[in-house]
């Protein structure tokens, strides 16, 4: 099968689907997250732009554009103008792998008894199906570390420097974690693929012969152990609280972006919600059925698409606001904390998850 | 094989754009008034007091060098997992699962000692 004029279509179409998800994902994450707090800490929150301050982002993005762009005179000019993009390109790009929909068998479409597009092919709603899914997800995840440490280097600021290295140690700690726990998933699914992932979790098995339960990874004990860690180790990757070394505004001013000002500053922002944003959409492909909607046979049809896609969607914003929660509930932990715990605990469970789901499958319980 | 991997430098081709596009508005549109107080380091208000670059703790680099160790060991450990499952109830299942438990006591020997350094306490 070669890659042919009707793919390269496909494709910009299917970008453009998940482009405009992602984009809008800043927006309302920074208003989520603005009114999450308030809900959380009895205030308000914004409210006066727009009805329940919903224009809020907007008058900040307008804001962050008109702001004056200052890169300071000892700054490396060409990286610290380079350093946002070089963290917003992976936070972009890892979606490409993540199914998020049904395929379905794309019927015949005429305009005016014209074939506007032959019918018969399958749309598969993930832009890149290839066999290593998950290692692209953590290939281009850890690319991110270089957006941190090049900002933090270029700045010339001894608090950007100390914020910039103190995260891209957890980063790069953290992601030990993450790949040993995603270990587990891939024993029991046989493939790298993440559409393989989502198949493996359709369906449903029967508890005590009454409940039916939805085959999601997350509902096999054999999986709770990885999933508990990826999830931890997730937040960490993603520099979200507890884990939010990268910033530490009470230690480091603001870590690792103290010197950026206007759009640059925003830059980082966004590609922080868009990795949380990615991040979600792994977990629950990895752990919570992908696009599989709970007791339902999703049909190969455009309906069965669109529904799926729907489901998929849910799941994110249930996890995101998860990120949003966890956030303004639990303090920072310590530096020296966080190191102990990514080494001396995580990746331990990590790997005696790894040893413990082979046994089960070894024993055919899984 | 490789066909699959054109979407993703599509991708990154519209990322690219999209990174660009913010940059080059923002500096389009942005003021432009510049001082030299303004393009100073920051330093909470002060004067810098001592130099920008300042020298970093060794462990840094310690734990760079253990992650580039461990991140190898699971990345031996991916092929293992993809066949795995497939091969558990065969012939050589039994062989896979031992072979794996050989490897992680192999990686757990130079975790203890790791350990035992100190290398995971920051104090």
């Amino acid at each position: 099968m070669a890659f042919d004029a009707t793919d390269i279509v496909l494709s910009i179409v299917k970008i453009a689907i998940v482009l405009s998800f992602v984009l809008s994902v800043t927006p309302v994450m920074a208003w989520v997250e603005r009114r999450g707090a308030g809900m959380i800490q009895d205030r308000p929150g914004p409210n006066r732009v727009g009805p329940f301050g919903l224009l809020q982002p907007f008058a900040d993005a307008l804001k962050f554009l008109t702001k004056e762009d200052i890169i300071p005179a000892q700054a490396n000019k060409l990286l610290y103008t380079l350093a946002p993009a070089f963290g917003l390109l992976p936070a972009l790009t890892t979606i490409a792998v993540v199914p998020w929909g049904r395929p379905f068998v794309i019927p015949q479409m005429t305009i005016g008894g014209h074939v506007l597009f032959t019918g018969g092919r399958l749309f598969e709603p993930i832009i890149a199906d290839v066999n290593a899914g998950i290692l692209v997800v953590f290939a281009l995840a850890s690319l991110s570390v270089y957006g941190v440490t090049t900002a933090g280097w270029s700045s010339a600021n001894k608090y950007s420097m100390f914020g910039a290295i103190r995260s891209s140690a957890q980063m790069i700690s953290y992601e030990l974690s993450l790949a040993m726990a995603a270990l587990g998933v891939l024993l029991v699914t046989g493939s790298l693929r993440l559409s393989d992932v989502v198949w493996t979790q359709a369906g449903s098995f029967v508890l005590f012969d009454t409940i039916r339960v939805p085959a999601w990874n997350c509902f096999s004990p054999g999986m709770w152990l990885s999933m508990v860690v990826f999830i931890a180790a997730a937040f960490a990757e993603t520099n979200r609280l507890p884990f939010d070394f990268a910033e530490a505004e009470a230690e480091l001013v603001a870590g690792y972006h103290t010197e950026y000002s206007s759009m640059k500053f925003a830059l980082f922002f966004m590609s922080e919600y868009m990795s949380m944003a990615t991040m979600s959409a792994v977990i629950v492909t990895l752990f919570f059925g992908g696009w599989g909607i709970p007791w339902y046979h999703v049909p190969p049809t455009f309906l069965g698409f669109l529904l799926s896609a729907i489901a998929f969607l849910i799941k994110i914003c249930i996890m995101l606001f998860v990120f949003v929660w966890v956030r303004w509930t639990i303090p920072r932990l310590k530096y020296d904390i966080l190191m102990r715990l990514g080494w001396k605990v995580f990746l331990p469970l990590a790997i005696v998850n790894l040893v413990i789901v082979a046994g089960f499958i070894a024993k055919g319980w899984i | 094989m490789t066909h699959t991997f054109v979407p993703i430098l599509l991708m990154l081709l519209f990322a690219v754009v999209v990174a660009g596009t913010i940059l080059g508005l923002n500096s389009v549109i942005g003021r432009h008034q510049r001082n030299p107080s303004k393009l100073a380091p920051y330093e909470s208000g002060v004067p810098l007091l001592d130099q920008n670059r300042k020298r970093m703790n060794v462990r840094f680099y310690q734990i760079a060098m253990l992650f580039i160790l461990f991140d190898i060991e699971a990345a031996f450990l991916y092929p293992w997992a993809v066949i795995y499952r497939g091969a558990s109830h065969g012939p050589s299942g039994l062989f896979l699962f031992t072979e794996m438990l050989l490897f992680i006591a192999l990686l757990g020997v130079g975790y203890v000692y790791v350990w035992k350094k100190k290398a995971f306490d920051w104090k």
